[in-house]
């Protein structure tokens, strides 16, 4: 196990390496410099501002400072909040993402996890089929279209919830955590569907109906943990996915999280900001990747056998 | 000559008669003809748009304004009058569009990249396949974003930049079609006749690995449309005067409130048709028994 673990930690440093030089050398590349737009600029000014962001420096230079600042874990000054740094604005945007990426994920297991496993006792009858269409429509239904729909439907025409923001009003949390989360539920769903189905049909599993095990303990004690290896296998991707889609639902909410300012920092030009966040972000999402293929691994004996660790 | 031709026919009457079977399959999947009779339905509207719409797509009509679905305006129309239904059927050419032309792209780059890979093998495949491996485990969402800044707002950017993220799944796919046909006799024949690589992976590996491949594209194209419309919401994709069923969705999401038309029809065009492309998908996957496609 050990081992298996060291080797993915191993493949995981190119990985983050490759990401921080390809965003560096686009943001770099990106036509115009961070200071052309604004007006009324003197050169001597332009100049110093270039000095202070080292952007007077040879790229490959920039390129090398860059990383010797990230190893110290400093992503540098943001270009259009002057006096902030990337630090400082990661750090107040990202507890709020990651507070509303938990709880979707917890509403994508719960809901998902449960209707997989009840499509999957009753194949091929109305409770297979009645989760499943709805499963089909989450996938289908993006989030920027649902996410106003259930504004429209719970917050004005019955007014049973907040509309917009974030830890302000009782209950506000609620509808941005299912729209973020509606459409992993249904992901999840076909997972955990598909990987009952199969584990349902081994033959330990007529072993244990046949030493007369009631039905509950067959599913929980086992088939759960063989069944869901593909959505434990699904949560690191879920998780990068939960993190992209977070934009759209703190746009849409007016959630202060990380995902808006990515986005206001995209329209700003923000390259410093923009290049931070994309570095945190992919080295947060390459870990979880790691995490939930480590859990999946422990779930499932056969991989764990192959890196033999009793 | 002659065995290439006798392999032709022989190649020719063995994909019929797969192909009809699987035909067959699909004709009983009633979501599945469902789906592809939408499509096509959908795909005839947006290539005619300009011949058969109701209204032209810069008339204005700003005494009129908002208005709900009516007798002259069957989906109402927008704030500036603008017929509702004209502005989903030129937004859906334009997400129809991006959502093939982009999947073609990825189709192109990870059928290839797969092809080579998995018929040279050894270590060059060993370094595609990691370069491949790299690329999974990048944030691609994120990825869009920043090249849309980089490179500004141009669609055919657009259309790149989704294919350029949206191939690796194909070439793992192909990559392992690739493998497996590899061991089968006609390849051993047509390598020992002295068929080029370049030919042989055209004439007979892509061919017989069409049905995954068609399969995956069908899969392909949704996630493609959703990624457009993400980004046209967030106002990163198409941009006016053009329109796109993402952008149309956006501006309904302003002004839901008073008029609520103007977000839900867009949203159902788009959903249906992410709807019918999943059913058809799935349903052409268990028709030609491709396993793995998904996930």
């Amino acid at each position: 196990m050990w081992r298996f673990i060291s080797l993915r930690l191993l493949q995981a440093i190119p990985v983050i390496l490759v990401v921080i030089t390809v965003t560096f050398f686009l943001v770099r590349i990106a036509p115009g410099g961070p200071f052309d737009s604004e007006k009324a600029v003197t050169r001597e000014v332009k100049a110093a501002l270039e000095t202070q962001y080292k952007l007077n420096l040879p790229l490959f230079q920039q390129y090398t400072a860059y990383l010797g600042d990230l190893a110290h874990g400093d992503l540098g000054p943001s270009f259009k909040y002057p006096g902030r740094s990337v630090n400082e604005l990661i750090a107040a945007g990202f507890p709020v993402t990651a507070e509303l990426g938990f709880y979707a994920l917890l509403v994508a297991l719960c809901i998902g996890g449960l209707a997989g496993i009840i499509a999957a006792l009753r194949p091929n009858t109305a409770q297979d089929y009645v989760p499943m269409s709805l499963a089909m429509i989450g996938i289908c239904m993006p989030s920027f279209l649902l996410g106003p729909l259930l504004v429209l439907i719970f917050g004005i025409h019955l007014d049973w919830l907040p509309v917009s923001g974030w830890g302000d009003i009782p209950g506000d949390k609620i509808l941005p955590a299912i729209t973020l989360g509606a459409g992993y539920a249904a992901y999840i769903a076909r997972l955990g569907r598909a990987g009952m189905l199969e584990v349902l049909s081994q033959d330990y599993i007529r072993t244990a109906r046949a030493k007369g095990l009631p039905e509950w303990q067959v599913v929980l004690k086992h088939s759960l943990r063989g069944g869901l290896i593909p959505v434990v296998a699904f949560l690191g991707p879920a998780f990068a996915g939960l993190l992209a889609g977070s934009f759209v639902v703190e746009t849409i909410f007016q959630i202060p999280g990380l995902g808006r300012f990515y986005v206001q920092a995209a329209f700003n030009r923000d390259y410093t900001m923009i290049l931070g966040t994309t570095v945190f972000l992919s080295v947060l999402i390459v870990l979880f990747n790691l995490l939930s293929d480590i859990l999946a691994a422990w779930m499932n004996p056969r991989l764990r056998a192959q890196f033999g660790n009793n | 000559m002659t065995t290439q031709t006798i392999s032709d026919i022989a190649q020719a009457e063995q994909g019929t008669s797969l192909w009809k079977d699987a035909w067959l399959r699909l004709r009983k999947n009633h979501l599945a003809v469902f789906g592809l009779v939408l499509l096509v339905l959908f795909v005839i509207i947006a290539v005619l748009t300009p011949w058969i719409a109701p209204y032209s797509y810069q008339a204005q009509n700003l005494e009129l304004g908002a208005s709900p679905p009516s007798a002259a305006h069957w989906l109402g129309t927008d704030i500036f009058g603008r017929d509702l239904m004209t502005q989903i059927m030129y937004g859906g050419r334009i997400s129809l569009a991006v959502g093939f032309v982009a999947t073609a792209v990825a189709l192109l780059i990870g059928v290839t990249w797969g092809a080579v890979a998995g018929y040279v093998g050894g270590r060059a495949d060993a370094v595609m396949m990691r370069l491949v491996d790299i690329l999974y485990a990048l944030p691609f969402m994120i990825f869009i974003v920043l090249l849309t800044v980089v490179f500004g707002r141009n669609m055919l950017l657009l259309f790149l930049a989704i294919g350029a993220v949206e191939w690796l799944t194909m070439a793992r796919i192909m990559r392992g079609q690739v493998q497996s046909l590899r061991q089968q006799e006609f390849v051993e024949a047509a390598i020992s006749l002295g068929l080029s690589p370049a030919t042989l992976i055209r004439r007979h590996l892509v061919p017989n690995a069409l049905g995954p491949i068609i399969v995956y594209t069908t899969l392909t194209i949704p996630n493609v449309m959703l990624l457009e419309a993400f980004l046209s919401f967030l106002g990163l994709g198409i941009q006016p005067p053009q329109t796109s069923w993402g952008l149309l969705i956006s501006y309904g999401a302003e002004t839901m409130e008073e008029f609520p038309w103007l977000l839900i029809f867009p949203g159902v065009a788009l959903t249906l048709t992410l709807f019918s492309l999943n059913f058809l998908g799935d349903g052409l996957r268990d028709a030609l028994d491709v396993r793995g496609a998904k996930d």
